[in-house]
Formats: structure tokens, C-alpha cells, sequence
């Protein structure tokens, strides 16, 4: 009897101690500091509107160290990448991203340069097609002259043997 | 109908080109023109419409707190501020550009500046008026025009008040 409540007591320890462990987890990594690696990941994507062209990860100026702080803020208070991108949009607008959110007028970046690239690829080929044409008429004009050279030399060797026959 | 289309996309392509290249090549918002009306919702939870400031000379200064040449005019501004509030036809309001907030709290309270200042968010005001950067600072009068155009600091508490005078007497 006293055995089998020692089990029991033993069981019941162990399960405490996992619901323990797993409810320390999250805890644990939300506290933890995000490396500078992990900051680095989010940073490389945004740009601050002061140092145009720089990505955030690569920006001296104290504006960007300030943000790359906030950032390893937000991941040490278990923000999602894309939380944190969200966050520096609503507050610096859709240009601190490297690549402009896919909506209204931001389309026509991804759509004009496919456009003109198509656009551009069939003016080619109409030219070339055109250029081509003109070369084959060329061609055939200066065969139709051939012929046409041949035929005069052939009646004017006629002429000369019959001019011949009557003298 | 395949050339129209053609012809009609060149022509948008254009038109668009054309107007991103106005717009780039456009200065900063000068004297004389309409201030561009904007919201600013202050770090203390007030928020305060230009257009309804019509009436009252309203000074507008951008800022940051990583911005070194803010700094020295920083206390001179809080000082002619505090010698026109008592007026009431003068209000002094800070845009916090491109900042994080931690920092621009402790930078206003190292300066004790008490008029109101806050964020300018998705960077919308000084979009409005095409600032070129920090510091800056857009004296409008009473009518909503920009009288005066600072760009870069204020020297001096002199300096601060031989611009907003005038404007006042106007």
C-alpha cells in the first residue's frame, strides 16, 4: 500500500515537473535576447526614409541604430517578423520597405516594367519581320532583274543570228 | 485597334513618368504658399487640425531626436514659446520626424519643451511639405499661408522672435 502511494506520489511530481518545463518555455524565449543575427534578418528588409538606398542593417546613423533597437525590442516581446514590418509601416509609411506593398498605384511598379519589357520584345520582332520582308522583295527584285537581263541577252543574240542569216 | 491600344499605353506610361518626375523635381513648399492642412496626434493623446487653427499664427517646427543641429535651438524654441502663449494667437507645434518614441520623450523632456509635440506618422506631414530634412521650421499666419521658411535651426531666441513678429503685426 505504501509503495503503491509512493508511485503515485512519484507520478504525480514528474507530470507537475513537465507542465512546469513546457509552461517555461515560452516564457523563456520571449524574455531571451534576440541576437544580432535575428535583428539583422528584420533589419535587411526595411529602409529608414533619412539614409535613402541603405538597408536598415547596413545604416550607421543613430536614427537606424535607434530602429534596429526597436526591433530587438519588439522580438524580445515575441513579435512576429511580419508584426514588426507592419509596426514601421503604420508609423514611417509603406517606403521604409524594401519592396512596396502590392496594392493601388504600388501595381504599376510590378506591372509596367513586364509591359514595356513584352511591348519592347514585339516592336523587335515586328521590326526584324519588317526588315526581313524588305530584304526578300530586294531579292526577288534583283532576280526578276536577273532574268529579265537573261531574257534581253537571249533575244539579242536572236536578233544578231538572224541579222546574220540575211547577210 | 491593336496600335490604339498600343499608342494608349505608351501614352499612360508617359503621363505617369512625366507627373513622378513633376512631382521629384518640385521644391520644398515655399512663402507664400497655403500651408498643406495636416493632422498631428501629439504624444499626450491631443490632436490638433491645422485648418482649425485658422486665426493663430502657428510655428511648425520638425524635428528629431537623433538630430544634432536640433538640439541647440531646442530650449530657444521652448523659450519663445513660453513669452507668446500667454497671447493666445500663437501656438507652437513640434513634428517628431522619423523617430522612435522612447527617445523622443527623452529628448523633449532634456529640453523641457512643453508645447505640443508629436509623431509624424507614415512621415505624412513632412511629406505635405516636401521637407528636405531635419531641423526645419514653417511660420503660417493667420490666413493658413507660410510666412517664413527656416531651414535649418534658428541661431539665436532673437532670431526666433525677429520672424513671428512681423507676422503678428501683419
Amino acid at each position: 500500500m505504501r509503495i503503491q502511494k509512493y508511485y503515485q506520489d512519484v507520478v504525480v511530481m514528474v507530470l507537475v515537473m513537465m507542465v512546469l518545463s513546457l509552461s517555461a518555455v515560452p516564457a523563456g524565449a520571449q524574455g531571451s535576447t534576440p541576437s544580432d543575427d535575428q535583428v539583422n534578418e528584420i533589419a535587411r528588409e526595411l529602409y529608414c526614409p533619412v539614409c535613402e538606398n541603405i538597408p536598415l542593417d547596413t545604416c550607421g546613423m543613430e536614427v537606424c541604430e535607434q530602429w534596429r533597437g526597436v526591433i530587438r525590442d519588439k522580438l524580445s516581446e515575441g513579435w512576429t517578423k511580419e508584426e514588426i514590418k507592419a509596426y514601421f509601416v503604420s508609423q514611417y509609411g509603406d517606403r521604409v520597405l524594401g519592396e512596396p506593398p502590392r496594392r493601388g498605384f504600388n501595381w504599376l511598379v510590378y506591372v509596367v516594367p513586364p509591359v514595356v519589357f513584352v511591348v519592347g520584345v514585339y516592336l523587335l520582332y515586328k521590326g526584324f519581320r519588317s526588315w526581313k520582308s524588305q530584304d526578300d522583295d530586294r531579292l526577288l527584285e534583283a532576280e526578276r532583274a536577273a532574268d529579265q537581263g537573261n531574257a534581253d541577252e537571249e533575244y539579242l543574240s536572236r536578233v544578231e543570228e538572224e541579222l546574220r542569216g540575211r547577210e | 485597334m491593336k496600335k490604339l491600344l498600343l499608342w494608349g499605353g505608351l501614352t499612360l506610361l508617359l503621363v505617369i513618368l512625366g507627373v513622378s518626375l513633376l512631382r521629384s523635381q518640385q521644391g520644398q513648399v515655399g512663402q507664400g504658399e497655403k500651408a498643406p492642412d495636416f493632422t498631428l496626434n501629439t504624444f499626450d493623446g491631443t490632436t490638433y487640425q491645422l485648418s482649425d487653427l485658422r486665426g493663430k499664427v502657428v510655428v511648425v517646427n520638425f524635428w528629431a531626436s537623433w538630430c544634432e543641429s536640433c538640439k541647440p535651438e531646442a530650449a530657444d524654441l521652448e523659450q519663445a514659446w513660453n513669452m507668446y502663449k500667454p497671447r493666445g494667437d500663437v501656438i507652437f507645434l513640434g513634428v517628431d520626424y522619423v523617430d522612435t518614441e522612447p527617445e523622443a520623450l527623452a529628448y523633449l523632456e532634456e529640453f523641457g519643451i512643453t508645447y505640443p509635440n508629436g509623431p509624424d506618422l507614415r512621415t505624412k506631414i513632412s511629406q505635405a511639405f516636401r521637407i528636405r530634412g531635419v531641423p526645419e521650421t514653417y511660420v503660417i499666419d493667420r490666413e493658413g499661408e507660410i510666412a517664413h521658411r527656416q531651414i535649418g535651426p534658428f541661431r539665436s531666441l532673437d532670431d526666433i522672435l525677429a520672424v513671428i513678429d512681423p507676422v503678428l503685426e501683419k
